[in-house]
């Protein structure tokens, strides 16, 4: 507002309150948007507040901003919260400066909008640069009639569950059913020898047949995955992977329209508009590298003329509005790829992607790296959730515990939640983690306990008549480092002093049993959540997305970085080349990462920027623990190397849960066994 | 902690055997009671770093404490019982310190021992 009207009158409240706020806008659009705003009378006025990017359409906006005077132009930037309105002349638009400023509108969802108008020299926006679809896209249009697109919604079944629940999900921003081959969201992968029965349904059949005469498809897809997105959902953006699926890739949209984002890593993004019954087909460098994705929201910004139906939005800033969303049905068909992927865009290639130093770590930086990521921050993360699934101590380390002398000193290192801590109440018993939230939690159950890293536990030297390390040894990801973790525990202790260390075993199987953690598998088949917060991996991440799953629904567009972040994220797991357990199958692997369902909302966790943001929203996150499963006899080995150690006993316990015939413990037995069952055990003594 | 938990401490910082024993000023302690088990206190005294814990007793004036562990302490229940505060007492805040490092432990012990732990990886 210029000085005039300041010196005129005496300004009341609410014209105080609309000054500063106009005030505001205009610092907002300098700083963020480099529009400059001037103190005189312009043609054009910047209408902040008044944009697709706010909820506010075209055909809203227009008649309010007609009403002093004809508009020459009214320019609506994609996803911008403020629009450029140009009046025929100096008056005009004086006039809507003065009437419209402080004016309340109602967008399309029923929120009150207030616009804050300012005088432009010109409108101005960036360009976008010269929009043109991505190489090797193609949208066709009315791929197929009404009537199979009924058929095709119909032939959906979402409500059969208990049978098929396995392939059918409900993710975080949209429904899915897989066909063909399940899609695995754990690894963002199919299991190539484990094709589901029945194949894709009977009905797509003569379609994609059809597709294939007319040229639309080179290849017959063998997967096809069915997502329903309700208004408001979205899809995070990915490249599918390149080792799981062959170059084409085509998606039939059904119910509605939508618009996809495509992104290069360079960071041109073109939003494109894919009409209700059209075929999407995706091909070299938009198979490959290019990301795709839908922005979770209920509107989309589109083209207002009505000739334009498919492609690229954003030619002309004039000629946009926005577009309500109703509930769209995609049927993704793929194939599945038999041989590793050779495309030439080896930075997004799995197959293609270079060994990182942090994979099997070599060096003492390189492992303490990955522990830091992969164990110390994951438990700080996982706390509250953990502990509460640690409650029942494994009846051999009790019995441990209460063979010791009345008096013992004993160290728990890496003591978790305490569980141990109070066993036997005759020990003075003191307990360390590295994590300090499971360490608070000790605290608060009144034990004695601090933070530290095992390999410096700040104890007096030969001051402990005994050490326990349940479950510690196998984060330490080099054998020097499994073994220093060792040989610090027996420093800790008194000459005669003994130690009991349990890891978890690599043989899941012994005497030809099966551990009580690969039969849970076998029975739970049919049950639900807690040994799916174990088992499927799948149905708890977002298509595509390795361990990041953010997308949260008020972001707009997605911004460069969502791309590198999850690019640079997926290659975390993938790169590194450890591989992902899933879990309740045996091991093929000594070095892994087993993920974790975090569930429920501990309410003490602090975010440490674990992989990928963790709001409170996202009702499930998935984190990845870097464990060292161990081989029979490797664990004794390891002790033998250390001078004045003797290994007294060693053992193969899988937590002997059958001992105890009450129920109602045994049910939280199964529990605490879930993820440590079947364990190799070593007594040393120190002498 | 407990008292007894602090006379154990040592810090894992650099080489040589400088950081033990730790030397406890502190300015907030509570007493809980605990069951007097005499074996229980018996089998801590060999442990205690007396110079250590004489120090913590005479600034806070808990008790009146010998230079050093008596002779057939096993069997002595007056002093085991004096003892007995190592368990009972517990510090709130205070400093910890040992030559050329000192440390401000108002609230949690878990500040410092990171920092140990960082310091020696």
């Amino acid at each position: 507002m210029d000085s005039n009207h300041q010196n005129n009158y005496k300004l009341n409240k609410t014209e105080k309150k609309f000054l500063r706020k106009q005030i505001k806008a205009r610092h907002t659009l300098l700083r963020h948007e480099g529009i400059e705003t001037v103190s005189y009378a312009t043609q054009v006025l910047v209408v902040a507040n008044g944009g697709l990017g706010n909820g506010v359409s075209r055909n809203q906006l227009l008649p309010v901003l007609e009403k002093c005077g004809p508009v020459d132009a009214l320019l609506m930037p994609p996803n911008k919260p403020y629009s450029f309105v140009r009046y025929k002349t100096t008056e005009e638009s004086e006039r809507a400066y003065i009437t419209l400023n402080g004016k309340e509108i109602v967008d399309d969802l029923g929120q009150k909008i207030i616009l804050y108008l300012n005088f432009v020299e010109k409108a101005q926006w960036k360009e976008l640069g010269l929009q043109a679809l991505p190489p090797g896209l193609m949208v066709v249009e009315e791929i197929i009639s009404s009537e199979d697109e009924k058929m095709l919604l119909e032939s959906v079944n979402w409500t059969e569950d208990t049978e098929n629940q396995n392939f059918q999900k409900s993710l975080k921003h949209r429904r899915v059913k897989h066909f063909g081959y399940e899609f695995h969201y754990e690894n963002n992968n199919v299991d190539k020898n484990k094709p589901l029965p029945g194949g894709l349904p009977d009905i797509c059949d003569s379609i994609l047949e059809k597709w294939l005469k007319e040229g639309f498809i080179k290849h017959k897809p063998d997967q096809l995955t069915v997502n329903q997105y309700e208004p408001g959902h979205g899809i995070p953006a990915h490249i599918d992977t390149h080792s799981a699926f062959e170059d084409e890739i085509v998606s039939l949209s059904l119910g509605s329209e939508i618009v996809m984002d495509f992104k290069h890593p360079d960071g041109v993004t073109v939003p494109v508009m894919l009409p209700r019954r059209s075929l999407l087909v995706m091909t070299g460098e938009s198979r490959y590298l290019w990301t795709h994705g839908i922005t979770p929201r209920k509107f989309d910004t589109v083209q207002a003329s009505k000739s334009h139906k498919s492609g690229i939005i954003t030619s002309d800033v004039g000629d946009l509005t926005l577009s309500k969303r109703g509930i769209r049905t995609s049927f993704t068909f793929r194939k599945v790829r038999q041989t590793p992927c050779n495309c030439s865009y080896p930075l997004v290639c799995d197959s293609q992607m270079k060994e990182t130093p942090s994979s099997f770590p070599e060096s003492d930086k390189e492992a303490s790296q990955l522990e830091r990521e992969y164990v110390h921050q994951v438990y700080e993360e996982i706390a509250g959730h953990f502990s509460s699934t640690r409650h029942t101590p494994w009846p051999r380390v009790v019995e441990f515990l209460k063979a010791l002398p009345s008096g013992s000193l004993v160290a728990d290192i890496g003591c978790g939640n305490g569980k141990y801590l109070g066993v036997n109440k005759e020990l003075y018993m003191i307990g360390c983690d590295r994590s300090q939230n499971l360490v608070d939690i000790c605290r608060e159950r009144q034990f004695e306990a601090f933070v530290c890293d095992a390999l410096a536990v700040p104890i007096h030297s030969g001051s402990c008549d005994a050490c326990i390390s349940i479950a510690v040894i196998h984060h330490f990801a080099t054998a020097a480092r499994r073994v220093a973790a060792i040989q610090e525990l027996v420093r800790l202790l008194r000459p005669g002093g003994k130690a009991l260390i349990y890891v978890w075993a690599m043989e899941q199987e012994y005497n030809n049993k099966k551990s009580k953690y690969l039969r849970e598998n076998r029975v739970s088949q049919g049950k639900k959540e807690e040994i799916n917060s174990d088992t499927s991996v799948q149905e708890l991440l977002v298509e595509q997305m390795p361990v990041v799953g953010n997308q949260d629904s008020a972001c707009s567009v997605p911004s460069t970085n969502d791309f590198q972040k999850g690019g640079c994220d997926s290659r975390k797991v993938t790169d590194s080349k450890l591989p992902v357990h899933t879990n309740r199958t045996s091991f093929h692997s000594q070095d892994l990462l087993v993920p974790w369902h975090l569930k429920g909302n501990p309410g003490k966790i602090q975010l440490v920027e674990p992989f990928g943001p963790v709001g409170s929203h996202d009702p499930s996150p998935v984190f990845h623990r870097y464990y060292h499963v161990f081989c029979a006899g490797e664990l004794e080995a390891a002790c033998q190397t250390l001078s004045n150690v003797s290994v007294l006993q060693s053992y193969y316990d899988q937590g002997n849960w059958s001992v105890n015939n009450n129920s109602a413990k045994l049910e939280k037995l199964q529990m605490c066994i879930n993820r440590m069952s079947k364990l190799w055990s070593v007594h040393t003594i120190c002498y | 902690m407990k008292l007894f938990t602090y006379n154990l401490l040592s810090l894992r910082v650099g080489v040589g055997p400088h950081g033990f024993p730790l030397h406890l000023q502190a300015t907030k302690v509570h007493i809980n009671p605990e069951d007097f088990n005499p074996d229980s206190v018996a089998h801590m005294i060999p442990k205690v770093e007396w110079v250590a814990f004489l120090e913590v007793t005479n600034t806070l004036h808990l008790i009146k404490l010998p230079k050093g562990p008596i002779h057939g302490h096993e069997r002595d229940e007056k002093f085991l019982r004096k003892m007995h505060i190592l368990q009972e007492t517990d510090v709130l805040e205070g400093i910890l310190q040992r030559p050329r490092l000192s440390f401000n432990w108002s609230k949690l012990i878990s500040v410092i021992q990171m920092h140990c732990a960082f310091s020696t990886s």
